[in-house]
């Protein structure tokens, strides 16, 4: 057994620590679990810093350290923090190389959570939120090659990077892997804790004889449109793009609308409804289940080809 | 100490014969970076008002003393400030001619066309560009100096301390013990609209109540060289300068006389220092020196 996400993410911070003079910035770090195990036990003198609970303020200093050559890993706990983290960060971070040609490469990691009446503000994945703005590439490991990959090209890079994380993928131990059926019916492109849930949803649905192709989405932007998701969705010709952010003005639209254009066969998009997520559990608004994601397949599926693009599909 | 904000003259908190204190040398140089900046500032007017810039532009006439000041002892430090700050860019040793092309919107300017007035940097000399979001320059430098244990200054205007971040800023400045020296240029006026009018409490009150040094002073160069001198060795520490603004907030315009004109008051005291035909002959060199270098930068186009 390979090691877990969070196992991967706490021996590579400590590395960057102890071996490249990072830093790494957040808040209530030492607390209870050391976020999900994600965080070596180390000392501020070793460069784990606390930072107060001033969201806005603390990512103009993971700003300021990124500038100073510190190459800091900066964490938001939950993802819906953005709101107020994404300010310096989309408006410094991410333009200072254009504007000013001065690199301040931020590792953000900013984790998704949902569930267990988190609510409406702290839930969900909110990548969309940075993706629409210039200078920040986007990606969303799930696994700890994928997590190494993200790590490793921002250590290769002097850009900002966006990582959107998922506390369920801090558990995983094992990789992801695409899958193109002969005879399937539809090609699933889940994103983030999507993921999990389009293969469990995708088992459910061969039971019925509807067969799923799915291409798992790791890198959101720069967003590349592979042979082999051309070769899937050739052979389908209906997609499906699933993801743990909402729908609307999301980035599940954002990346159907590249692949129908760069592919030329209807894919539709599946997020977060349009509402807020209530604290009790059928009040909550989560990741489409794969309940849901069976449901809206077996839909599409039924009659995807001659349904519109851009249709609501529920 | 006084830190009521209609605590508004040109001898607010002014130390008797602080001008005296330094040598006649030091005078002359400040003298001479105060009047450079003031007659660039001119020039910049001059071309804008030609119409030679197509772009908003954010003159320091008025305020332009003060970081000439500041550098004549606090020199040797990363440099965040945010828009009117062409006089931070030259005091600390900015290339005047990258500055001019920034302005005229050529890729030769020191920001490639990218900034303008408002956006300026300079890595030579440590100073970092300011992304347009009021004060965003604040918690990015007390990032800094997290980052690079080095002195920081970070210079706001009154308006941009009311942003929620500079009171995290200052905060955590002081929690972590960063060498960051926090400069308000506070001419009073967000845009138009006076100080008393936006907030009930003073800067200077706020970062007292986290314990930081501060002091609320007038904007005599002397005196802001004596604080800047005695804050930089118990960092992080608050300079609140009143000033006063002599031209729109953006563009060139002008309301009227200011408060208390600075350049003139400072003249005064070079008088009274024996210094003014050093002062005379430095005015009129500099203003000619300025005019020959932007007649030159302009040629090029």
């Amino acid at each position: 057994m390979g090691r877990t996400v969070a196992e991967v993410i706490r021996e590579t911070t400590r590395d960057h620590l102890t071996n490249h003079r990072g830093l790494f910035l957040g808040q209530c770090v030492t607390a209870v679990g050391w976020i999900g195990g994600t965080v070596p036990a180390m000392s501020e003198a070793e460069g784990i810093v606390e930072l107060s609970l001033a969201d806005v303020t603390n990512a103009g200093i993971a700003v300021g350290a990124a500038l100073a050559g510190r190459r800091p890993i900066y964490t938001v706990r939950y993802q819906g923090f953005m709101w107020y983290n994404a300010a310096p960060i989309v408006n410094y971070a991410a333009k200072s190389k254009d504007v000013w040609g001065v690199p301040c490469p931020v590792f953000l990691r900013a984790i998704a959570m949902e569930g267990n009446g988190i609510g409406p503000v702290a839930s969900a994945s909110q990548h969309g939120l940075i993706m629409r703005m210039p200078g920040m590439p986007v990606c969303a490991p799930m696994s700890p090659g994928e997590w190494t990959e993200a790590w490793n090209w921002f250590m290769r890079h002097d850009d900002p990077l966006y990582v959107s994380e998922h506390r369920r993928s801090f558990a995983i131990d094992y990789e992801f892997h695409n899958s193109i059926e002969p005879e399937a019916d539809i090609t699933l492109f889940p994103i983030s804790a999507a993921r999990l849930n389009a293969v469990e949803a995708a088992h459910a649905l061969r039971k019925e004889g509807i067969l799923c192709n799915i291409q798992h989405l790791v890198w959101l932007k720069p967003f590349t449109v592979t042979d082999d998701m051309r070769h899937a969705l050739s052979q389908t010709k209906l997609g499906l793009v699933i993801d743990s952010d909402f729908e609307i003005g999301g980035p599940s639209r954002s990346i159907a609308y590249d692949l129908m254009h760069q592919c030329g066969a209807p894919v539709f998009a599946l997020g977060l409804e349009d509402r807020s997520a209530g604290v009790a559990d059928a009040l909550d608004n989560p990741t489409p289940t794969p309940e849901r994601i069976v449901r809206v397949v077996r839909e599409l599926v039924r009659s995807g080809r001659t349904v519109p693009a851009g249709a609501t599909i529920e | 100490m006084n830190c009521e904000l209609e605590q508004r003259t040109p001898a607010f908190g002014l130390i008797s014969g602080v001008a005296g204190t330094f040598s006649k040398d030091y005078t002359l140089k400040l003298f001479a970076q105060t009047c450079f900046n003031r007659f660039f500032e001119f020039e910049v007017k001059n071309a804008y008002d030609r119409g030679l810039m197509k772009l908003p532009i954010y003159l320091s006439v008025g305020q332009e003393h003060i970081p000439a000041a500041i550098t004549s002892v606090f020199s040797d430090c990363l440099i965040f400030a945010q828009h009117r700050a062409h006089s931070v860019y030259l005091s600390f040793g900015g290339d005047p001619r990258q500055l001019i092309d920034e302005l005229l919107g050529r890729p030769t300017g020191c920001a490639r066309g990218m900034g303008g007035s408002a956006s300026i940097h300079s890595p030579q000399i440590g100073m970092f560009g300011h992304s347009g979001l009021m004060g965003d320059q604040v918690p990015i430098a007390v990032g800094a100096a997290l980052g690079s244990a080095k002195p920081v200054l970070t210079v706001m205007g009154d308006a941009s301390a009311e942003e929620d971040y500079i009171y995290g800023a200052l905060g955590f400045a002081v929690t972590k013990k960063l060498q960051v020296l926090f400069v308000c240029e506070d001419n009073d006026l967000s845009i138009l609209t006076r100080t008393p009018v936006r907030r009930s409490w003073t800067l200077c009150g706020l970062a007292q109540g986290l314990g930081l040094p501060a002091v609320d002073i007038t904007d005599d160069p002397w005196l802001i060289a004596h604080h800047v001198k005695q804050f930089s060795r118990q960092l992080p520490a608050v300079i609140n300068i009143r000033t006063c603004r002599g031209l729109w907030h953006a563009g060139s315009g002008c309301d009227g006389p200011p408060e208390w004109n600075r350049f003139a008051l400072i003249k005064e005291t070079m008088k009274t220092l024996e210094l003014e035909q050093d002062a005379l002959a430095i005015e009129s060199e500099t203003e000619r020196t300025v005019q020959n270098l932007w007649a030159e930068q302009l040629r090029k186009s």
